[in-house]
């Protein structure tokens, strides 16, 4: 890798801040709206048409992705440059251009492991946002133990065919494509797995979502009927996509623990020890007047904000070439639980006023917070439940061995 | 925020974890222990100013060498993998931050040549009660012609029976409570009027009751202003409590280390019990905390250093969860080891026995959790 000067990475950041003082629509660098996040793709409406024109400025510059090759669209900086890129967005507080799982998960395994010709067709339309892609992963019967995977997959000679059923695919209703992981050969578990691209309007596919606890549905169950695809739609060699799901799955817990969680909130819901003082109060001292909640309360603060420095820390240690593996373990499974405890004390401050679900008798924001505890309670289940990721840690990073 | 040490900081925390290795294993407290040496140990305090530890927090105009917390906090975390009993918490980082920022130039240059120098060691008498309490002074120190007379007593006073020098902390105005009118006095271990009543505590590092009967302390040896002294009380305070969190940091490291290895060749059923999923899920969990422990410990100490105006919040959070986290690590590590963890031959009782001193000096989780609280504004 190259090193810039440090007067090189100057003269980037005034280009880069030049360009995003004439480029950054005012209302993109506003506080996110939640319905007016931009997930991209055939369906996009683009509530805020700003945001059609920062997506399609951004996807110009390769800079929804900034690190991915320039060859295929992407912004070709190299990491010290991506930093300033991103200091320099954060600056101006801009809101993210676009949402997608082809940037977070899909995209960096078809760089890792795609022919040239798939990341020629399928890279750019990711970069600019033009296509939303959905993951489908977990089976029925195939939760935790991913690999027990059956969606089946015959090569018919000129094309694949595959019949089966996915499940908990986000998006599928609003998704153009999905990267699918599929038998090939039943003989074997981990070594007949093939991981298959196609688009989603193909004869024979069906999502329809699923009703959460919450109220939402933001997942789906997908149905394959005798679903064809063309040959040079597989993803590296044929019985070895168990690889690629497995490096998505890091991919795809790092954005998790990165922040990228259902159940967060969103806008509006305060921290818990804002409600405890107004609905619970405070003492002549200015304490919470509920001990025992004021200290749980402060123990999630305390842990929140280990969380945070950990990983700084991380980062810190990653930039200074230093071997991280063994911290991004642990993070997921830190996250679940940071999100999970927050919502569970914010409805438990806000006492009766968080057990509403709808109508003018409660606050837009106890509302919103009592869903998302709701939609938390999927954090430790979702890309990993948490006892998985405790396997992972048992047994990669601390070494212990399988029962025999 | 600096995670990543320094070129100097790496080579001294090689040095401290060597020295704790191969100077001050486990069977080093142990045998101080069966002799009743009651944590007192002239040969290893020599070794320790020969390496230069006492003078870590001591500027280089003074005869220190000036490396700052983040250094002093990796030698703590070297002596607390081995629960070796040391002067250092006491004298190198309490009794040397009061002088450091609070002394005259005159204290200065009297004490902090001889700390370095391992001439003399320090200890800061603070608690009255059973519990950590630093407002909470009641020892009354009347002024009089010459200076002041200081009548009180002062309760579990760590290193307190083997130091040269007490710094005193002590009330010239005002009530129990109130953080105006500390004041804070340097009483070397003769002066007449103060005894020193030596406790055997659980951890074999011993302690220390302190008597004060008119003792007299001359204008000279007030540091700082009078009714003050909580300026510099609370920050130095600070340093300790992160230099303690990072010390319990080390021992909840070794004692989770010995647990793995025991979970890796012990065997029960035919398996080694590592392979148990009852136990794998709490050995994941407990290196979790370690991780996000050490974060909190490395902001803390790096936080001194860049002068942060958060320290009073991270030295919290850093003591609060150490705390937490030698309380969880060291009751799993006996209950890891079974029956063997029982015994006195086994280190995972000493282990136990030192954690929980470490969690009750200079304030538990729940007074630091109280006083995160307040300083959030809860």
């Amino acid at each position: 890798m190259a090193f810039d000067a440090p007067e090189e990475l100057d003269d980037f950041r005034n280009e880069v801040r030049d360009w995003l003082e004439e480029n950054c629509p005012a209302s993109m660098r506003t506080p996110m709206k939640d319905d007016e996040i931009v997930w991209g793709g055939r369906r996009e409406a683009f509530k805020n048409p700003d945001s059609k024109v920062w997506l399609e400025r951004m996807g110009e510059k390769g800079w929804t992705a900034p690190e991915w090759p320039a060859e295929y669209g992407g912004g070709g900086l190299n990491k010290a440059q991506a930093r300033v890129l991103q200091q320099e967005l954060r600056r101006i507080k801009a809101r993210p251009a676009l949402f997608s799982f082809g940037l977070w998960m899909f995209g960096p395994a078809l760089l890792e492991f795609g022919n040239e010709a798939q990341k020629k067709r399928f890279i750019p339309d990711i970069v600019k946002g033009k296509t939303r892609w959905c993951q489908g992963y977990s089976e029925p019967g195939a939760g935790s133990d991913l690999a027990g995977l059956q969606t089946k997959c015959e090569d018919k000679g000129d094309h694949w065919l595959i019949n089966g059923q996915k499940v908990w695919t986000s998006y599928a209703d609003q998704a153009d494509w999905i990267f699918c992981l599929v038998r090939t050969d039943k003989s074997v578990k981990h070594d007949g797995i093939s991981f298959l691209v196609f688009d989603m309007q193909t004869e024979g596919v069906e999502a329809r979502p699923i009703k959460l606890i919450s109220g939402s549905s933001p997942f789906c169950e997908t149905f394959f009927t005798d679903v064809k695809v063309p040959k040079d739609q597989l993803v590296g060699k044929l019985n070895a996509g168990w690889t690629i799901a497995k490096r998505l799955l890091q991919f795809e817990r790092s954005s998790i623990s990165a922040g990228g969680f259902g159940g967060t909130g969103g806008s509006g819901i305060l921290p818990p020890q804002e409600y405890a003082k107004q609905h619970v109060g405070v003492d002549e001292t200015g304490r919470v007047s509920d001990g025992d909640l004021r200290a749980r309360i402060t123990d999630h603060l305390m842990y929140a904000s280990a969380f945070k420095l950990t990983v700084q820390r991380s980062t810190e240690q990653a930039k200074a070439g230093q071997e991280v593996g063994h911290t991004a373990s642990i993070m997921k499974y830190a996250a679940a639980k940071m999100n999970q405890d927050k919502c569970e004390l914010i409805v438990e401050a806000l006492g009766t006023d968080g057990l509403g679900w709808s109508g003018d008798g409660f606050a837009e924001d106890a509302k919103k917070a009592t869903r998302s505890w709701l939609r938390s309670k999927g954090n430790s289940i979702e890309g990993g439940t948490s006892e998985i990721n405790l396997n992972v840690i048992a047994k990669r990073v601390l070494g212990l061995r399988e029962h025999q | 925020m600096a995670f990543i040490l320094s070129e100097d900081q790496q080579m001294l925390r090689d040095t401290a974890m060597a020295f704790a290795r191969d100077e001050l294993p486990v069977s080093h407290l142990r045998g101080l222990r069966d002799k009743d040496a009651n944590g007192v140990d002239a040969d290893t305090r020599s070794k320790l100013a020969e390496l230069g530890f006492f003078g870590v927090l001591v500027p280089e105009e003074y005869d220190g060498v000036g490396l700052g917390m983040v250094a002093m906090g990796q030698i703590m975390e070297a002596q607390g993998r081995t629960i070796a009993a040391t002067p250092l918490l006491q004298t190198a980082v309490l009794g040397t931050s009061i002088i450091v920022l609070g002394g005259s130039e005159a204290q200065k240059a009297a004490w902090l040549p001889k700390i370095a120098s391992g001439d003399i060691t320090v200890a800061v008498a603070v608690d009255e009660g059973t519990h950590h309490a630093p407002r909470n002074i009641a020892t009354e120190a009347e002024r009089n012609g010459q200076g002041y007379t200081l009548n009180g007593a002062k309760r579990f006073v760590a290193d307190g029976h083997h130091a040269d020098v007490f710094i005193i902390v002590a009330r010239t105005f005002g009530e129990a409570g109130q953080a105006h009118g500390i004041s804070l006095f340097i009483v070397p271990k003769d002066t007449q009027g103060l005894s020193v009543q030596a406790l055997n505590t659980v951890d074999s590092h011993g302690a220390a009751h302190l008597h004060l009967d008119d003792v007299a302390v001359s204008e000279d040896n007030v540091i700082g202003a009078v009714d003050a002294g909580w300026e510099i009380l609370d920050p130095a305070l600070d340093r300790g409590r992160i230099a303690l969190a990072a010390e319990a940091l080390g021992s909840a490291q070794a004692a989770f280390d010995m647990t793995l290895e025991y979970l890796q060749t012990r065997k029960q059923f035919g398996q080694l019990i590592g392979s148990f999923q009852g136990l794998q899920h709490r050995a994941a969990k407990m290196f979790t905390e370690l991780e996000l422990t050490r974060s909190c410990i490395g902001a803390a100490l790096s936080g001194v250093d860049e002068n942060r105006n958060d320290t009073a919040e991270l030295a919290s959070l850093a003591k609060a969860r150490a705390s937490d986290l030698i309380h969880l690590v060291s009751n799993e590590t006996v209950q890891f080891h079974g029956g063997i963890g029982m015994t006195d031959d086994h280190d995972s009782g000493l282990y136990m026995k030192r954690a929980r001193v470490q969690e009750a000096q200079l304030g538990g989780a729940s007074f630091h959790r109280d006083r995160y609280a307040k300083l959030n504004g809860f």
